[in-house]
């Protein structure tokens, strides 16, 4: 495995190289996709993005939890969780990829 | 919300841009992150989350409907934890 990080750097290189546009913009457009895609979250939306994958937003209810180095028992209050579900696609490619 | 309905707002948001580059530009980004991930490669995008590549080791499994056990081999498969800010927007903390 090559095992690079990539960042938001890398994907504005993506969309600068796929369009004419400059590097400034091609950067404000890579934000905008990922804050239009957490604003659509945050409103409980489930964000579908076709032979990507799909982001969905979960109610947990309150619980008991413990302190696995104490031992003792703090409350968990409800929240919301965020998963993703890859595509076919997606998991496909990254099998393919990664088989050595 | 789907991946067309991404289009459009971004779309309307940058009239100067043609429908179809918004489309590429958006493609662009999503084929980048699943061609990182296929290379073996991380993509982190703070506040927004981490795509990162996990490995399941080689098992026995068992077919369900006949009980039949089968050699499952190892595979990667694509993982995404959520970033600390959007994790905390969530639960109305940020």
């Amino acid at each position: 495995m090559a095992g690079k990080t990539l960042t938001r750097m890398d994907l504005s290189e993506a969309v600068f190289r796929e369009v004419g546009l400059s590097r400034n913009e091609s950067s404000q457009l890579v934000e905008r996709v990922l804050d239009l895609m957490s604003d659509a979250l945050v409103a409980g939306e489930q964000v579908k993005i076709s032979s990507f994958g799909t982001f969905s937003v979960r109610a947990k209810t309150a619980r008991v939890g413990r302190n696995p180095k104490t031992g003792e028992e703090v409350p968990i209050s409800p929240r919301r969780v965020l998963t993703f579900r890859p595509s076919h696609l997606m998991k496909d490619r990254v099998a393919a990829g990664n088989r050595d | 919300m789907i991946r067309s309905e991404l289009i459009q707002k971004l779309s309307d948001e940058n009239p100067h841009l043609y429908q179809r580059d918004v489309e590429r530009i958006v493609n662009a980004i999503f084929e980048e992150i699943i061609e990182a991930m296929a290379s073996g490669n991380r993509v982190e995008l703070r506040g927004f989350g981490a795509f990162s590549v996990k490995q399941r080791d080689a098992r026995t499994g068992r077919n369900p409907r006949t009980g039949e056990s089968v050699a499952v081999e190892e595979k990667h498969v694509p993982f995404f934890k959520a970033g600390k800010l959007l994790r905390d927007r969530l639960n109305g903390d940020a």
